[in-house]
């Protein structure tokens, strides 16, 4: 599949599964949140979700080659890093690119409208400065 | 039973989403952001459809008294932009254009069983309890032996 048509009817999906988990299970599709009650009580509709999710990008990866293929190949203090800030900074925003980007924004909230403008720039600034200053 | 069946078919048509779209490729969504380079547009279509569906979806869904499975909607604790939303949103944006991973195609990443994924989720993993233990503690602080607000912090 082309990349827009694949980027739409995946987008189109992300958006059903937020829908129907709204619909049927009164839950907000943030995989943060999702995620971090994992350790919590009321974990195993978390670990499902979760688990449904893995196996279903798995099959994609493997049905679609390429489609899961990581091309940047990032030093591992790299990922370490990023991966705590990361971890760290959605869990005090209270949401992700999930949360805050596709559910907060599709009911409108000021909260999510605020969140989502200050990571996309946060992380287009990180991009320039790593890739345009520091490697430049 | 029913409730786990369909948190099961959600994450999997989540993640079904995720992966076709290309968001499971870090390299896209480090070009999405690369607006003074050489910019990929892809994160911009999935989102725009996510939030076109969705939009439509929870107004559907909220035409219901009740979820179909359970009880009741969720009630949004925090309503206020706050200083704890754009520093934690700063903090994760940032990380985010390090490793070009926010937590769902990392997790989707980590299964099919990429080194970068693997090395971004337990670091992620780890954020979040460093946040938790943080939470903890500052709640420790803020409370007395009975867990009554102290008096230092009553201001």
């Amino acid at each position: 599949m082309s990349p827009v048509p694949a980027a739409l009817l995946g987008g189109a999906l992300i958006g059903l599964a937020a829908s129907l988990l709204l619909l049927l299970n009164g839950r907000v599709a943030g995989i943060t949140g999702i995620v971090a009650g994992l350790a919590g009580r009321d974990a195993l509709w978390r670990v499902l979700f979760v688990g449904g999710m893995v196996l279903a990008g798995a099959a994609v990866g493997h049905l679609l080659p390429g489609s899961l293929q990581v091309t940047v190949h990032l030093p591992a203090g790299t990922l370490i890093a990023g991966g705590l800030l990361v971890g760290f900074g959605t869990r005090l925003a209270n949401g992700c690119t999930s949360g805050h980007g596709v559910c907060g924004i599709a009911r409108l909230s000021k909260r999510s409208i605020a969140a989502t403008l200050v990571f996309m720039s946060a992380g287009v600034l990180t991009v320039f400065l790593v890739r345009h200053l520091v490697h430049a | 039973m029913k409730p786990l069946f369909s948190a099961f078919g959600c994450g999997a048509l989540f993640g079904l989403g995720l992966a076709i779209s290309g968001m499971g490729q870090p390299q896209k969504i480090m070009g999405f952001l690369d607006i003074f380079g050489a910019f990929d547009p892809t994160l911009a279509f999935v989102m725009a459809a996510a939030v076109g569906v969705h939009f439509i979806g929870q107004r559907i869904a909220r035409r219901f008294k009740a979820p179909l499975l359970v009880p009741a909607f969720p009630t949004y604790e925090f309503t206020r932009v706050d200083r704890r939303l754009v520093i934690g949103s700063l903090v994760f944006g940032i990380g985010w254009g390090m490793v070009g991973f926010c937590p769902a195609p990392g997790i989707i990443s980590a299964g099919f069983g990429t080194r970068e994924g693997l090395l971004f989720v337990p670091s992620m993993l780890a954020g979040m309890a460093i946040f938790h233990g943080m939470e903890t503690l500052r709640s420790l602080a803020l409370t007395d032996e009975t867990g009554a607000p102290a008096p230092s912090a009553a201001k």
